[in-house]
């Protein structure tokens, strides 16, 4: 009998799908991005299939390799997912408190950044610069990390 | 990004001029607009001067160890003030276009 342990691998690899779709799958999507909404399911379900592939390793019958091979699986799965959580909800929050952000009904803080062709734009720029031929209404300033 | 892209229409119509802004140098920044598709403006800050300047610096957090920006949106009227921000909490959650749409209608 050397049938292989699919709910322990299945499990294996569903962890580690639902690892990685939320970075390059579901982030790309506000709702599944602000919350993992679809990944905390892929990792119950999979969760549930590695532990019915641990009991199925230390069933009667099984080879000694399935009952030290299971353990190992289940125990990176465990890992991963503890990772996830990390990423997901722990690190993410580290982020400096900017106290000295400007404020609502502040003046915003002047620069002049270059731009993607080397161009020198200044914040003054942006906020004057027709849009469609009509004096702007306001810019949208979106600092973001960057490839990191 | 992808969804400010989407939305690029929206904004032009309310007149609202989206900017990314971040630590990528122009050819970094080049690369990715070519690559993924965005036609709004990006601007290079490596020298960290107007995220400092917003105090949005978060140090040794880049890939080499380096300082970034951390996410941070800030909707300024044509006479250069701050009418609405967004400095969240868990940088997996961003301002949604919609939420920035409806905060552009108190602009004059």
């Amino acid at each position: 009998m050397k049938k292989i342990n699919w709910p322990l691998w299945l499990g294996f690899v569903l962890t580690i799908f639902a690892f990685l779709s939320y970075p390059f799958i579901f982030a790309n999507w506000a709702t599944t991005r602000d919350f993992p909404w679809v990944n905390i399911p892929l990792f119950i379900l999979a969760l549930v299939l590695l532990f019915f592939g641990v009991r199925r390793a230390f069933a009667p019958g099984r080879r000694l390799v399935s009952k030290i091979v299971a353990p190992i699986v289940a125990t990176l799965s465990v890992l991963v997912i503890a990772m996830f959580i990390l990423t997901a909800f722990v690190v993410s929050r580290w982020l400096p408190p900017s106290t000295n952000a400007p404020q609502v009904n502040q003046q915003a803080p002047e620069f002049t950044l270059k731009d993607t062709g080397n161009k020198p734009v200044s914040l003054t720029a942006l906020l004057t610069e027709p849009i469609n031929n009509k004096p702007p209404r306001g810019t949208l300033l979106i600092f973001y990390r960057g490839y990191w | 990004m992808r969804s400010i892209q989407k939305n690029l229409s929206g904004f032009n119509e309310a007149g609202i001029r989206p900017v990314a802004i971040s630590v990528d140098s122009p050819e970094e920044s080049r690369d990715l607009c070519q690559k993924a598709g965005y036609t709004f403006t990006f601007l290079s800050d490596p020298e960290l001067d107007a995220i400092r300047r917003y105090d949005l610096v978060h140090a040794g957090q880049g890939i080499k160890g380096h300082d970034i920006a951390r996410p941070a949106e800030f909707l300024i009227d044509s006479k250069g003030t701050v009418r609405w921000r967004m400095l969240t909490e868990n940088y997996w959650v961003r301002a949604r276009p919609e939420q920035i749409l409806e905060a552009a209608k108190l602009l004059q």
